[in-house]
């Protein structure tokens, strides 16, 4: 009778079976951190004492949110991670070219179902997509999985999104989630797993499925997950050739919650300042916008750029609008100019940049000043999140973001 | 404990209590410097050590951040006394040894700038007119973590 979540962590704690509420040591099958979480895992990591790394082919190193380096202090952040990744011989090290953490994981093939994932970015939740245990942890967490391959958890109990009904045109994941977020709230999942399940997750693709794990976090959920299907092994097996096992969730589970959303007549969906579950369809916000930013780990994917390239095609963004296109990852970005993707963008007079997390953190490239509103297609509208504080940020899908750009106001594609 | 409270709304994300912009540093001084700067430019001037932050729901949500428990520590709070709190800050939080009180009804009680008496081992909070509410007692070897200063200490010690 366990959920998937249960499955796994018994797997992992190499139990036979583990219940919702148990306390676990779960042996760790990826551990993830980057350059800007990476510094302060590293400082932890030496004042623990300890001589190597528990297995230098399971940490993941990608450098995505301040590259290429800003200022000497992250360019002394890269150095720092750089001498780490050769004193240890990490093994899968991404430099400044590769791409978001949260894209390259799963590309690249370091993301399998059944398997449990740790990283220090609280967006790690993204790859229960491909049916894995995926969870964000904090520095010390990181250091102590660094030293040891395990860490303790709680067994969590699950909300199962059963999500049904089709999409109407110019509606997509980002719709959904924004909408789920709105009715549980900001708090709504803590310490829950939260599984996406139904017909419409179904019909979704893998890039649509990670824009659902990735904001189960905004409503405090431990982990997003969808239990593996064809479309999942498809996509694993032509990135990977290790062997894995998937699990899914026994509906007689009583650690399960089970809550059905319709989505049939769902409209787009905007998040308004200063929180993820203030949402709004979008016939009901007008705002003007100084900053229209495409990308991030939520909507930096191949269909994003598609979906917003089709509507901003022959069109100019408006003149009192900017727009930063930021392709996910190297894979994303090489496929979107090879099909003319990103000519499209700078036709349309958006400026289109090497893969990273852009403005989404604010802490780089595209920040906001006093008063500047911002519509973006990342995942957080906190107050001052990408700039200033005195600054408003708007969340919605690709296809709104460029509908938007065009008219300089939050607007629905037509 | 004695301290002054300092209060703040439901859902104090980890943006508010170290901007992105600050990631950059990994040291309590400089964290602490910028430390609920979006709400309070001026917190960290106004903040003494042994002060407390009150708040609503969800304290800590958001990122993954350790450095905004840092930046607490930082500014010398003894302890954040929240109606609940998001998951991944609060086992940071402990790691590097910030204690986290759940009190449903805090709020209610506590006004800003209030002085608060707090009592770990009967799990108890005062407020300045005498009123008491209870909060979710620590277990001892989350209290022993926060004694030692966090996990790395915690561990090294034992």
């Amino acid at each position: 009778m366990p959920t998937m979540s249960e499955k796994i962590l018994a797997r992992a704690s190499g139990r036979q079976t583990v219940e919702a509420g148990d306390i676990i040591i779960a042996n760790i099958d990826i551990a993830m951190t980057h350059d800007l979480t990476g510094p302060l895992s590293v400082e932890s990591f030496e004042k623990i004492g300890a001589e190597t790394v528990w297995d230098s082919s399971k940490i993941v190193i990608p450098f995505d949110h301040q590259v290429p380096a800003d200022s000497i202090d992250s360019a002394n952040n890269h150095i720092l991670m750089r001498e780490f990744v050769k004193k240890h011989n990490i093994k899968h090290f991404y430099d400044v070219n590769a791409g978001v953490c949260h894209q390259i994981l799963p590309e690249k093939g370091h993301v399998l179902p059944g398997e449990v994932i740790v990283g220090a970015d609280s967006h790690t939740c993204t790859h229960g997509a491909l049916g894995a245990f995926a969870t964000g942890i904090g520095s010390t967490d990181m250091a102590m999985v660094f030293a040891e391959g395990n860490l303790w958890f709680k067994v969590p109990e699950t909300n199962r999104f059963n999500i049904t009904g089709d999409l109407k045109e110019n509606v997509y994941a980002k719709d959904v989630i924004l909408h789920i977020i709105c009715k549980m709230g900001a708090d709504g999942s803590t310490y829950k797993a939260c599984e996406f399940a139904g017909e419409t997750v179904s019909d979704m693709s893998v890039s649509d499925r990670m824009v659902l794990c990735n904001m189960a976090i905004e409503m405090g959920g431990k982990t997003g997950l969808v239990e593996p299907d064809d479309k999942t092994v498809e996509y694993v097996e032509k990135r990977s050739s290790k062997p894995y096992k998937v699990f899914k969730t026994d509906l007689d589970s009583p650690s399960l919650n089970i809550i059905d959303i319709d989505v049939s007549d769902l409209e787009p969906q905007i998040a308004c300042p200063h929180n993820v579950d203030n949402v709004r369809p979008v016939s009901e916000v007008d705002r003007e916008i100084d900053q229209v930013f495409l990308g991030s780990c939520t909507n930096g994917r191949l269909s994003d750029l598609r979906d917003a390239a089709k509507i901003l095609k022959g069109n100019k963004i408006a003149n009192s609008t900017r727009m930063l296109v930021i392709p996910a990852s190297k894979e994303v970005y090489l496929k979107a100019l090879d099909e003319g993707l990103l000519k499209i963008f700078v036709e349309a007079g958006a400026l289109v940049s090497a893969p990273c997390c852009g403005p989404c953190l604010g802490g780089h490239t595209g920040i906001i000043g006093p008063g500047e509103v911002s519509l973006s297609t990342s995942n957080r509208n906190f107050k001052g999140r990408q700039g200033s504080s005195d600054g408003e940020v708007y969340l919605s899908s690709a296809a709104v973001a460029a509908a938007s750009a065009i008219e300089g106001r939050i607007v629905a594609p037509e | 404990m004695k301290g002054k409270a300092w209060k703040f709304g439901n859902d104090i994300d980890t943006d508010i209590i170290v901007p992105g912009r600050y990631l950059i540093y990994t040291d309590e001084e400089r964290l602490s410097q910028h430390c609920m700067e979006g709400l309070d430019p001026d917190f960290n001037e106004k903040c003494n050590k042994g002060d407390f932050i009150v708040a609503g729901k969800n304290f800590g949500c958001g990122s993954s951040r350790e450095h905004a428990p840092i930046a607490l520590k930082g500014v010398g709070i003894s302890a954040v006394i929240a109606e609940s709190f998001a998951r991944i800050f609060y086992r940071n939080a402990t790691n590097v040894g910030v204690p986290l009180l759940e009190a449903p009804g805090i709020s209610e009680l506590i006004e800003d700038g209030e002085e608060i008496e707090v009592n770990m081992e009967k799990g108890t909070i005062t407020a300045s007119n005498g009123e008491e509410i209870k909060f979710k007692k620590l277990p001892p070897f989350m209290l022993e973590i926060l004694n030692q200063g966090g996990l790395i200490e915690y561990l090294k010690n034992k």
